[in-house]
């Protein structure tokens, strides 16, 4: 079911009228109310009333993961606190954490956004969904149920964890649309067969699974596990949070970007350049309608292509493929954001000198595990071994303290990382075979 | 009185004690004492030989992480109740025993074992004024 009729179908030149419109309102908005915009449009000595053509946002300057930060906590609002309704933020890397914040008018468009998407991925005001993407400063959680609340379904809000009390509310409420991490939901799938329950005869009927990276081998896999459509849903907290793109059941082949608020681009990550529609890159986004933390030609570092032709659904957006990657090393483990200089920094804390090491990623029992082999320099080594397992437990509680996630933290001998010229190979990621 | 003992970290994987002992025997230096603690994942080979520091030099130079330790060599008698008279004599000092093993050879008609104390002077003079016999280290390795 479309949601919202009128928008997801507009053809191309109404839609197209409509973001050129809104761009050049944000642009202004953006140049008037934000130093940061200013000074870089200025530096670049292009001016937002310059703008004739949606191509002219291509001679705009990119905005940076490093820029967020460098603004950190507030320096991209646009609007002042008074009109900030909502505050989210990701989780923090090497640096500050990126904070975003929301106007009512945002936090509206934001529900509607994600009412679109349970709809395409086939909820209705009729539904009961299950809502296990986490509450708090994630924006996965409250989007999800804002969204679910807008479509007028029932939201059980029962966030991430106590997986067993989960599984006893999935047989109990009987809800029909999950919400979820992939890797979670086959977790609970499996957790729910030990204690007697087949998924198969529970009451789901989508699965809307975004947070992490997925393949087409996991679709099969949950599809066939847990009986019901898997959908891929995308978004991040910089541009607004989930509900950015969404596949639409009938296809389930590429997502749907709400083009009616968002202007996607692909560029070569290494030269900036914009590239035509098909070709694989950086996916760059540029909000339009968003009050309180317009961003300009965002660079995701997701790489994926665009998709331009119609789609059997009727929507008339642009469709994004997948994302196949990182023009990164980010990886995501249990829904957290983790990149191998935050491991860096917190084993440099104990170790005076660069330590060599290595993330390894393995899906164990549907759940993302994360090891990092260490090399035992001199100044860690001891000839007593328990100074040795302590040290283990000292960085892998440090590890959690600092990154939020659990490690396990393995000493190796020197040298036994793999080197690839001469380089260590920080990531060996299992998970992808 | 003290004795410096190698250690060398190592993985729980095959052929790696002996990637180790032929590192050494390629310098022509006697291993006198060799004892292995280990984990499921990784082992920390103690070792006290002819040479320490030529062992140490060859080790590191193919790359293997090596500590030095000071330990003590200590005479016991070869009789029942031997090493109990050592050890009850460190425990009622307030001493500890971190590790300890002992070495291949005899000397003095007597066994000889390597001891880590937690407080190693201090036990080097408990044991010399109790009358137990310290080793000097040049009767256990040759530098």
């Amino acid at each position: 079911m479309i949601f919202d009729i009128e928008y997801e179908t507009m053809p191309r030149e109404a839609l197209e009228s409509i973001q050129l419109q809104r761009l050049k309102a944000t642009l202004e908005r953006v140049f008037s109310t934000v130093p940061f915009y200013r000074e870089k449009f200025k530096a670049c000595g292009i001016s937002p009333y310059d703008i004739q053509t949606l191509d002219d946002l291509q001679k705009f300057p990119f905005t940076t993961k490093q820029d967020l930060r460098d603004n950190y906590p507030y320096g991209m609002f646009a609007v002042p606190m008074d009109n900030v309704v909502r505050i989210h933020a990701s989780s923090g890397t090497t640096g500050n954490p990126t904070v975003v914040g929301y106007t009512a008018r945002d936090i509206n468009t934001w529900a509607t956004l994600m009412a679109r998407a349970l709809s395409a991925g086939g909820a209705t005001r009729g539904d009961i969904i299950h809502n296990a993407y986490g509450y708090g400063l994630f924006t996965g959680g409250l989007g999800v149920h804002y969204g679910a609340e807008k479509l007028g379904a029932s939201v059980i809000p029962v966030s991430g964890g106590n997986t067993k009390r989960q599984i006893i509310i999935m047989k109990d409420f009987k809800p029909t649309i999950i919400t979820a991490t992939p890797s979670y939901t086959l977790h609970l799938a499996e957790v729910a067969k030990e204690m007697g329950i087949d998924f198969r005869e529970l009451s789901f009927k989508s699965g809307i699974f975004g947070a992490e990276p997925w393949s087409e081998n996991m679709r099969n896999e949950l599809e066939e596990t847990l009986h019901l459509h898997a959908i891929d849903i995308y978004g991040l907290s910089e541009v607004m949070g989930p509900g950015v793109a969404i596949e639409c059941v009938e296809a389930k082949k590429g997502l749907h970007i709400f083009e009616d608020h968002f202007i996607p681009e692909i560029i070569n990550p290494e030269t900036g350049e914009v590239l035509p529609y098909g070709e694989t890159g950086e996916l760059v986004f540029t909000t339009i309608t968003k009050e309180a933390f317009p961003i300009i030609r965002y660079r995701t570092r997701d790489i994926t292509s665009l998709n331009r032709e119609p789609c059997i659904c009727g929507r008339s957006h642009v469709r994004m493929n997948r994302v196949s990657g990182r023009t990164d090393d980010m990886l995501i483990i249990r829904g957290v954001n983790v990149f191998p200089s935050q491991i860096e920094s917190v084993l440099m804390k104990t170790d005076v000198i660069k330590p060599h090491y290595q993330l390894v990623v393995d899906r164990k029992d549907q759940l993302d595990i994360l090891t990092v082999n260490v090399e035992v320099s001199e100044s860690l080594f001891s000839d007593e071994i328990k100074d040795l397992q302590n040290l283990e437990k000292k960085l892998s509680s440090d590890i959690k303290e600092y990154l939020g996630v659990s490690a396990t933290v393995k000493l190796v001998e020197p040298k036994s990382i793999e080197r690839s010229q001469g380089k260590a190979v920080r990531v060996i990621d299992n998970r992808k075979k | 009185m003290r004795v410096k003992q190698l250690s060398v970290f190592i993985e729980n994987k095959e052929g790696r004690i002996a990637e180790v002992t032929s590192i050494i025997a390629e310098v022509n230096v006697n291993i006198r004492a060799i004892s292995l603690a280990d984990t499921s994942d990784f082992g920390v080979l103690r070792m006290i030989v002819s040479n320490a520091d030529q062992a140490r030099d060859a080790l590191k130079k193919e790359g293997f992480t090596v500590g030095e330790t000071d330990v003590v060599a200590v005479k016991v008698e070869d009789k029942p109740g031997g090493l109990n008279k050592i050890l009850h004599l460190i425990e009622s000092s307030g001493l500890n025993v971190e590790y300890m093993y002992s070495m291949a050879r005899i000397i003095d008609n007597s066994a000889v074992m390597i001891f880590r104390f937690d407080k190693t002077d201090q036990a080097i003079d408990v044991l010399t004024k109790s009358g137990l016999p310290v080793i000097n280290k040049n009767r256990v390795t040759d530098d």
